[in-house]
């Protein structure tokens, strides 16, 4: 039995655990403000926010419905656009209407919601971060320009009345932003029944982004295990300068740990370019790495940063260096039923240069035509150690040896990011897709690595050299 | 300003789309199973596995059909359900109809199709070499182009293609038919054209048009891509609700549309352009060859709106152009916002890049020697109605400070070697009216209730663009009440029949003008009955929800005007027509005057290249627009801000990749991407022209959805400027979508 509530009410289902959240909200709870746009997370119609419980409260973040089971709302607060309404319009609303940001009406809930999961955060009531909470939001009316304004408006209308830190849940309920209800929303859930043990055989689902998107019907019938109930394998932490990753902390959980930002310095610019924050907070490290995608964002950054993982099956654990996880396309040395535990990198790779490449059609929340990661040791000017690796230019995440072997001992030129990339460009095999053409891909791939040189050591390798 | 009436709802998810109906008991649910190959023989269809699944009610067939299986509007050509040949990958076969639309849509995945498979022709030239066209080929001819060249100092001749566009309106295309104890059919549906929707359940149902009820309360997007495409689903609920007398929801889901559905037409096209040594156009000939897919759907339309728009916003005196709709085994590329005028418009600004280099003239200079003057002609023969072009460009290179935009750009691209900037300028004439004459005209109908609130009903559907509350504003104005007390009410055949759909840019002129005469006659009637009240003799007007007399307040309310009419027995409803006046176009000589007016602006862009990736950001859009004295600004300029990055999308994002097999590869949201709010230009300035009345529209205003998405052509040639930097004497590449990938192969292939 689910045991959840939704908007102010608790609800206790017994529905199947795979049965994705859109449809349940839509047809089960009958709430149909929010809306269906593509069942891939790639549309942001179908926003909800999920309500974690943490401490006293609820901590909300805004999600994408479709690509969430509702097994994962056992003990949680599901909210929509319906529990979210006030008597009248509330500040996010009056300034979408006042400044027209809305026109066929369709994506309008789940820009609301993105909004309401931003003002219940913890980012800084700033612009970029307001914008950055419904770039997973997409418009086909507006060209986005009345909607920037509509923030702006928000934000003007908010920023005095709204402490930029802390808690902001008691002055939004004051303002109306959230309904009165929300302070009282762990009382209306009350007691929660703990899930029972996954039987044996159960699909193991980590965050479901990419398990929603390619079998939701497949999975609505079966036993799961779903690992967002699972809180030892959530979070970051340090041991002996080693920087550990449990597998289901999520993409938005690494781009805002202060850990990963003293590991790999420029992170959070980096995995702004993978997906939209609203899929973000879904999508698992591990999952990024068990769907063993060839073009994988997250895969690609470990593998340069020579990660390793940590694989347990029941009682059995083994270490496997991420390299060596990918066999051939899809296919990963996982036994039925072993996990990725944790992901670790190395605290020797601290030291090195770090630096991710990324060129897709649209700049943000696309797939790569070509994506590369390089890290390098420098010492005295000399490149002691390199690590490259490269998606989109073969069935699987690539570790380019060749092209690491071409900086070994070398100092930093243009001439060294030169022979890198003929040694990867000779290494890889592209194939033709949806995403490009083979050719385009190689020559990606060539321009990425000049890429990674340029914005790694200009001074060194000036875009004169190598443009 | 008066806001959009659909937005509070909006903003609270309580708008209702056709999905979101209250589905009434025993409502079954459709799912299509459509074509895995694009041409073949349909042998046979095995729909044993697929009966024997649970939840499966019944699978409908071609022979299922109680009347004509046909739904082609313009040209019948298209069946519903495909007989004995498929023509293109996602071409409805059959339904199936199920307790769930999981059990049908499992139930789809059962049937087996026996098809004989034949190549595919996917390029429209080479189906022209085949011959296989839609219609006849048409050709607009002014001057005499061949006479021509001989004078031209620069002759240059050039292939230009463009791709296909998909809508991908958020809502996606959906039904659900109702039957009532007569069999008579209540059909819900997300679609531009309730009348269409209405005519073709009709004629394949076999049932007289007053058995069809035709409902649409708002689309969640339409872009043209309700316009045609949304009638095979409606029907098919229809059928199956017809059938077993009882509702049926067809929705499709995201691939299902994407697959099955129309989209914007690919065209590729060959020009010849003809200077003299001051840089004015002299001559232009052009080809078009426009993939209409495999059914005519509206493609013929299409193709002349191309033809009327290949001149764009220039004075060019020797003019021939010939469009050919070319069939392929592709899904019937349909209507898009623009309607075949941006396929046009790209090929002349094409010409004119190329040209303006061969000159040694920046293309802006060029673009400015060529425009519109007072008494130019188009190629069919209409002489241009208060030209507003030049206006339009000169008020934007002022007001944007275009000089000093150049001189930024130019000591911007001599300081970096990797970015550099890149402008253009794109002025846009689009003419407004069907050019089909016959659809120029609408219906509406008022009722003023006893309590002096008053509900409109019109022939416009709503979609985002706002026109309801335009119309809201003619009524409110025209009977001099608050808007508060007018409701505009769905669009539905039984209130107003026969209806021209929603397309064409012309909702609010068309309908608000029926609305504007219903209006005045109700006004008319209530005039005497105040006239009697109050014993005046003098001018009775309403402002403000009170009657005037010669200008000066009365006692008399609105409310207590209409209670009093009602007493004295006063008809309080009126039902009006109107029909654009003066317009016409002969086909068989290709002249006439096809349009009330046109539009007018210009766009001025700015992009930034960056030479080591192949990509670009957009820094800035600025216009100045036509847009007469504008209805509503809130919604005018939003109209211009979504067209415009519609428009930019299409030459440069958004990519609609077939392979060789005719099947779609750009087929979900993670394969074709349409703009994020980070892909959009970082600025958009949009200028209404001031002091710019049309008296030949609904309160002196202008058209606005389609126009501005031309604009948004000018972001192609602002990257291939750019482009031209890094890359100095490379000709240039015209290949719309230009994606980072044909970028970087530009720069280093």
């Amino acid at each position: 039995m689910l045991q959840f509530l939704f908007n102010d009410a608790r609800r206790d289902e017994d529905l199947p655990a795979g049965m994705v959240v859109l449809d349940y909200v839509r047809r089960v709870g009958r709430c149909p403000g929010t809306k269906e746009g593509c069942r891939e997370g790639d549309c942001g119609a179908c926003t909800v926010l999920l309500g974690e419980p943490n401490g006293a409260r609820f901590r909300y973040q805004a999600m994408t419905s479709c690509l969430m089971p509702i097994g994962d709302l056992h003990g949680r607060h599901l909210v929509t656009i319906e529990g979210l309404n006030g008597p009248g319009l509330n500040a996010i609303q009056q300034a979408i209407v006042d400044q027209g940001a809305t026109q066929c009406g369709f994506c309008t809930p789940g820009f609301v919601v993105s909004l309401t999961g931003f003002l219940l955060g913890e980012a800084p009531l700033t612009e970029v971060e307001a914008l950055a909470a419904i770039e997973g939001n997409i418009c086909r009316c507006t060209g986005y320009v009345s909607i920037v304004r509509a923030v702006r408006d928000m934000l003007a209308a908010l920023r005095d009345k709204v402490p930029a830190t802390g808690d902001r849940l008691p002055a939004l309920m004051a303002l109306g932003v959230v309904p009165p209800y929300f302070a009282e929303a762990l009382t209306r859930l009350g007691p929660v029944t703990p899930l029972p043990p996954a039987p044996p055989g159960a699909v193991i689902v980590g965050g479901g982004s990419d398990l929603l998107v390619q079998q939701a019907e497949a999975l609505a019938g079966q036993p799961l295990r779903l690992l967002s109930h699972e809180p030892n394998l959530r979070g970051l932490r340090e041991r002996d300068g080693d920087l550990y990753i449990g597998a289901m902390s999520s993409t938005e959980d690494l781009l805002r740990s202060d850990l990963a930002r003293a590991f790999i310095p420029d992170l959070e610019p980096t995995l702004r370019l993978v997906s939209s924050q609203l899929v973000r907070r879904r999508a698992s490290v591990g999952g990024n790495i068990v769907n063993a995608s060839p073009i994988g964002d997250l895969t690609i950054m470990l593998l340069a940063l020579g990660a390793e993982l940590g694989l347990r099956l029941g009682e059995e654990f083994r270490t496997l260096p991420l390299a060596r996880f990918f066999l051939g396309y899809k296919q990963r040395d996982l036994r039925p039923g072993e996990w990725i535990e944790w992901v670790r990198l190395p605290a020797a790779r601290r030291s090195y240069c770090f630096h991710f490449e990324k060129v897709s059609r649209r700049r943000y929340l696309d797939i790569a035509s070509v994506n590369t990661a390089l890290s390098v040791q420098l010492v005295d000017g000399v490149m002691r150690d390199a690590t490259l690796a490269a998606g989109g230019v073969g069935p699987i995440p690539m570790v380019i040896p060749a092209a690491a072997g071409a900086l070994r001992g070398q100092p930093v030129s243009a001439a060294a990011a030169q022979a890198c990339a003929a040694a990867a460009c000779a290494a890889v095999r592209p194939i033709s897709d949806v995403r490009g053409s083979a050719d385009y891909k190689r020559l990606l791939l060539r321009q990425l690595i000049y890429a990674h040189f340029v914005e790694l050591f200009p001074e060194a390798c000036p875009v004169e050299a190598l443009c | 300003m008066l806001r959009n009436v659909d937005t509070p709802l909006h903003v609270r998810g309580e708008s209702v789309f056709v999905d979101d109906l209250p589905e009434p008991d025993g409502t079954l649910h459709g799912a299509v199973c459509a074509s895995p190959v694009a041409h073949g023989g349909l042998r046979a269809i095995h729909l044993d596995d697929a009966r024997a699944c649970p939840g499966v009610v019944r699978i409908l067939t071609a022979a299922d059909i109680p009347g004509q299986n046909e739904i082609g509007n313009i040209i019948a050509d298209e069946p519903l359900l495909a007989e004995c040949a498929v023509h293109y990958v996602g071409q409805p076969v059959a339904l199936v109809v199920a307790r769930t639309p999981e059990a049908a849509r499992e139930a789809v995945t059962r049937v087996r199709l026996d098809i004989d498979e034949q190549p595919p022709v996917l390029d429209p030239r080479a189906a022209a070499a085949a011959g296989h066209f839609i219609a006849p080929p048409r050709r607009l001819v002014l001057g005499d182009v061949d006479a021509t060249w001989a004078h031209c100092q620069t002759v240059l001749e050039g292939r230009v293609d463009s791709g296909g566009q998909e809508h991908l309106y958020l809502e996606m295309q959906g039904a659900m038919a109702v039957p009532d104890e007569k069999g008579h059919l209540r059909v819900y549906s997300s679609t531009q054209g309730p009348t269409a929707v209405q005519r073709t359940v009709a004629r394949v149902l076999g049932l007289g048009m007053h058995a069809v009820q035709v409902e649409v309360r708002r689309l969640g997007g339409g872009f043209g891509g309700k316009e045609d495409q949304a009638t095979a689903w409606a029907v098919l609920a229809a059928l199956g609700a017809c059938l077993l007398r009882r509702p049926v929801k067809v929705v499709l889901r995201r691939g299902e549309d994407m697959r099955m559905t129309g989209k914007r037409h690919p065209y590729s096209s060959d020009y010849r352009i003809g200077l003299d040594g001051a840089g004015k156009i002299l001559a232009f000939e052009a080809t078009y060859y426009q993939n209409a897919g495999a059914a005519a759907d509206l493609s013929t339309a299409v193709l002349e709106r191309t033809l009327f728009h290949s001149t764009n916003s220039y004075h060019i005196p020797n003019v021939r152009v010939t469009g050919m709709s070319c069939r392929t085994n592709l899904p019937p590329f349909t209507a898009f916002r623009g309607f075949g005028g941006p396929q046009g418009m790209f090929v002349i600004e094409s010409a004119i890049a190329r040209a303006a280099d061969a000159c040694g003239l920046p293309a802006w200079e060029l673009q400015r020697r060529n425009l519109l003057e007072a008494d130019s002609v188009f190629p069919y023969g209409m002489r241009v109605y208060d030209p507003r072009a030049r206006r339009c460009f000169e008020e934007a290179l002022a007001r944007y400070h275009w000089e000093d935009w150049q001189r930024e750009a130019a000591a911007f691209n001599a300081a970096n070697r990797r970015f550099k900037r890149g402008l253009s300028a794109m002025p846009v004439c689009f003419g407004i009216s069907f050019t089909n004459t016959m659809l120029n005209q609408a219906g509406a109908l008022v009722h003023v209730y006893t309590d002096g609130s008053v509900g409109v009903s019109t022939a416009a559907v709503e979609m985002g663009q706002g026109v309801n509350t335009k119309i809201l504003r003619v009524v409110a104005r025209t009977l001099g009440i608050p808007d508060a007390r007018v409701s505009i009410d769905s669009t539905d055949t039984r209130r107003v029949a026969n209806t021209s759909p929603t397309a064409a840019s012309a909702a609010a002129d068309l309908n608000g003008m029926a609305a504007q005469l219903a209006c005045q006659a109700v006004l008319e009637r209530l005039r005497g009955v105040a006239a009697a009240l109050l014993g005046a003799a003098g001018r009775l007007a309403i402002h403000d929800g009170r009657v005037q007399v010669d200008g000066r307040a009365t006692d008399l309310t609105w409310e207590q005007l209409v209670a009093a009419a009602y007493m004295r027995r006063t008809n309080l409803s009126a039902q009006a027509y109107f029909a654009t006046p003066d317009i016409h176009y002969d086909k068989t000589t290709e002249q006439g005057e096809p349009f009330r007016y046109h539009v007018f602006g210009t766009a001025l862009t700015q992009v930034t290249v960056d030479g080591l990736r192949g990509t670009y950001t957009l820094d800035a859009v600025r216009m100045v627009h036509d847009a007469g004295a504008s209805l509503d600004v809130l919604i005018d300029r939003g109209q211009a801000e979504g067209a415009l990055l519609q428009g930019i999308a299409w030459v440069t994002l958004e990519d609609l990749l077939f392979d060789a097999k005719g099947r779609l590869m750009s087929n979900s949201l993670t394969n074709y991407k349409v703009p994020d709010l980070h892909f959009a230009p970082r600025e958009v300035d949009v200028a209404f022209l001031e002091e710019a009345g049309n008296p030949r529209a609904v309160l002196q205003s202008k058209a606005i959805g389609e126009p501005p998405l031309m604009y948004g052509i000018g972001t192609y040639f602002a990257i291939l400027s750019a482009l031209r930097a890094l890359r100095p004497g490379r000709p240039g590449v015209y290949d719309a979508p230009l994606t980072p990938e044909k970028v970087l192969r530009f720069l280093y292939a």
